[in-house]
């Protein structure tokens, strides 16, 4: 294998809820440019791993390195800019409803330019609102810039929350079950250009889903969490839609 | 078949006996604190009719409707701009108040406490405590509303905003913005429509309010209820009095147009 730079590695790494383990001793390593499909069981844990892995909750053991930094330690300003290179894609969209489509995509830079002039895409640099047009353009949803945001359809939401995801060029993209909340042809949608921008700009990217054609089709790698465990860890060409069924037991 | 199912009437065990008779005994107690007289609830008829047959029917006299609608103009200035200098001050102090926001357990706990205290003290009371300080008349008034408005939004405009949908929050704090910029892009126009009713309630009870500071001199038409009485001047008073009804019931009928007008069917 050719050794190439990696973006994300979990050593060892465990989570208990008080008393309540999550998963435990899960480790890997995610090398730059990577598409790595998460999946596993309803409450196997796939969303708190994610999270443990964005530093948006700490972990109860081990130890997460994320783009070169201990995300589970930093704190603070280390953590906002940490954040800041990292995008996040959740379930919901999560837009600000009663803002614009283009001030919530003017949000998603708040990381890298904190402050007044990103509250809203009136107050917002020339180039950060055109980087927000071009975010936009990219989702193609240019034309919607100055609806508001709740009064979208889902899909259309959904491409928003991605456009807020990439407008600050991350290096790495965590999206937890990006099309769950679709009907089956807007969700086909959203993952199709999710995945082409994705792979346009070598970003590093760890989706969950629970539908296993996705899995396969878009990442290049698949982990599977069953039992509290990482079960499964293995490259998508080598598996079958048969081995990840067995994986829901 | 076996009858299973449970005795209609429980037996209540005797500590809940207890509390029961210790109950209706501290009421008769309070009862007779309050000086409650049956003999004067039975006297009290003839005398109330009395009272209002001397106020029927009431003053119309257009000189004194325009002198009385000039104090109820200024009562409305009064509520009116206290209530929004309060709703403005509300917000940075609800900020310090609202748990898991900006500030520190301590500082919520200090804020919400100092809230509490406003909120104890009635707005008559801050009516005299102004009065003293900036002397007799409207200003006065103003000031107390203004202090009333914040120890009431400053509290529910905390609980809005602890209240209001976390996922626009979470999205923004994992792009690594900072609290504050959190606060003003996720938090507050999550919580708008909370605080745009909870404002128009305020105003409701700024009105309310004015209606009465006129009593202890701290202007609007509380003063002219006040002389009414003092001059045994019913028909005047009882204008007053009808005044102040209809425009109470007029302001919660303007909020609750204003509510649905601005806030829509979602909230
Ligand atoms: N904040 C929390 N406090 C306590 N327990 C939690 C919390 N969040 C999740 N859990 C528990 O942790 C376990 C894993 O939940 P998680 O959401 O990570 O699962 P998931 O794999 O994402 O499931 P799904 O496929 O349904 O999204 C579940 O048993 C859940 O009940
Ligand atoms: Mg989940």
């Amino acid at each position: 294998m050719v050794v190439s730079a990696v973006d994300i590695e979990a050593r060892s790494i465990a989570k208990t809820y008080g008393e309540t383990p999550v998963f435990a001793d899960v480790s890997f390593r995610l090398a730059r440019g990577e598409a790595v499909a998460l999946v596993g069981a309803n409450g196997a844990g796939k969303s708190t791993l994610l999270r443990c892995l964005m530093g948006l909750i700490p972990v109860s053991d081990g130890q997460v390195n994320l783009l070169g930094v201990v995300a589970n330690t930093a704190k603070g300003r280390a953590l906002r800019t940490l954040r800041a290179r990292v995008g996040l894609v959740s379930q919901k969209h999560n837009l600000v409803p009663r803002l614009s489509v283009l001030s919530n995509v003017v949000h998603g830079l708040l990381g890298k330019e904190p402050g007044i002039r990103h509250w809203n895409h009136a107050l917002a640099p020339k180039a950060s609102r055109d980087a927000a047009m071009s975010a936009l353009e990219k989702v193609g949803l240019a034309d919607y810039a100055m609806r508001r945001a709740d009064r979208l359809s889902g899909g259309q939401s959904q491409r928003v929350a991605i456009a807020r995801a990439i407008v600050s060029a991350p290096e790495v993209l965590f999206a937890d079950e990006p099309c769950a909340s679709l009907d089956p042809s807007a969700g086909e949608d959203v993952m199709d250009l999710f995945f082409r921008l994705v792979k346009d700009e070598g970003v590093t990217v760890i989706f969950t889903s629970h539908n296993v054609d996705h899995a396969l089709r878009y990442g290049d790698r698949i982990l599977g969490l069953a039992g509290g465990a990482l079960k499964l860890d293995a490259t998508a060409a080598s598996l079958n839609p048969t081995d990840l069924r067995e994986l829901y037991g | 078949m076996a009858d299973i199912s449970p005795t209609r009437f429980e037996r209540p065990t005797g500590l809940a006996f207890l509390g029961y008779a210790s109950g209706i005994i501290i009421i008769f107690w309070c009862l007779a604190g309050a000086g409650f007289s049956v003999d004067k609830v039975l006297s009290s008829p003839p005398r109330f009719a009395d009272f209002a047959s001397r106020a029927f029917p009431p003053n119309l006299d257009p000189q004194v409707l325009s002198r009385l609608g000039t104090k109820m103009v200024e009562t409305l200035q009064i509520a009116v701009a206290g209530a929004a200098i309060g709703v403005i001050l509300s917000l940075p102090v609800a900020l310090l108040a609202a748990r898991g926001l900006i500030a520190g357990p301590w500082i919520n706990h200090i804020t919400r406490t100092a809230l509490s205290f406003v909120r104890a003290v009635p707005d008559i009371a801050w009516a005299l405590v102004f009065v003293v300080a900036v002397g007799l008349g409207p200003f006065a008034g103003m000031l107390a509303i203004v202090v009333d408005t914040i120890g009431f939004c400053g509290r529910f405009f905390a609980d809005d905003m602890e209240g209001a949908e976390k996922g626009p929050a979470e999205a923004l704090t994992a792009t690594g913005a900072r609290k504050i910029d959190v606060v003003v892009c996720a938090t507050i126009p999550a919580a708008t429509p909370a605080f745009i009713s909870t404002s128009l309630y305020a105003l409701e009870k700024a009105v309310r309010s004015s209606t009465i500071l006129g009593l202890v001199g701290a202007g609007g038409i509380g003063i002219e209820l006040k002389v009414g009485f003092d001059l045994f001047d019913y028909p005047t008073a009882m204008t007053v009095i009808l005044m102040i009804a209809v425009v109470v019931i007029g302001i919660e009928q303007v909020s609750g147009w204003a509510r649905t007008r601005i806030i829509g069917e979602e909230r």
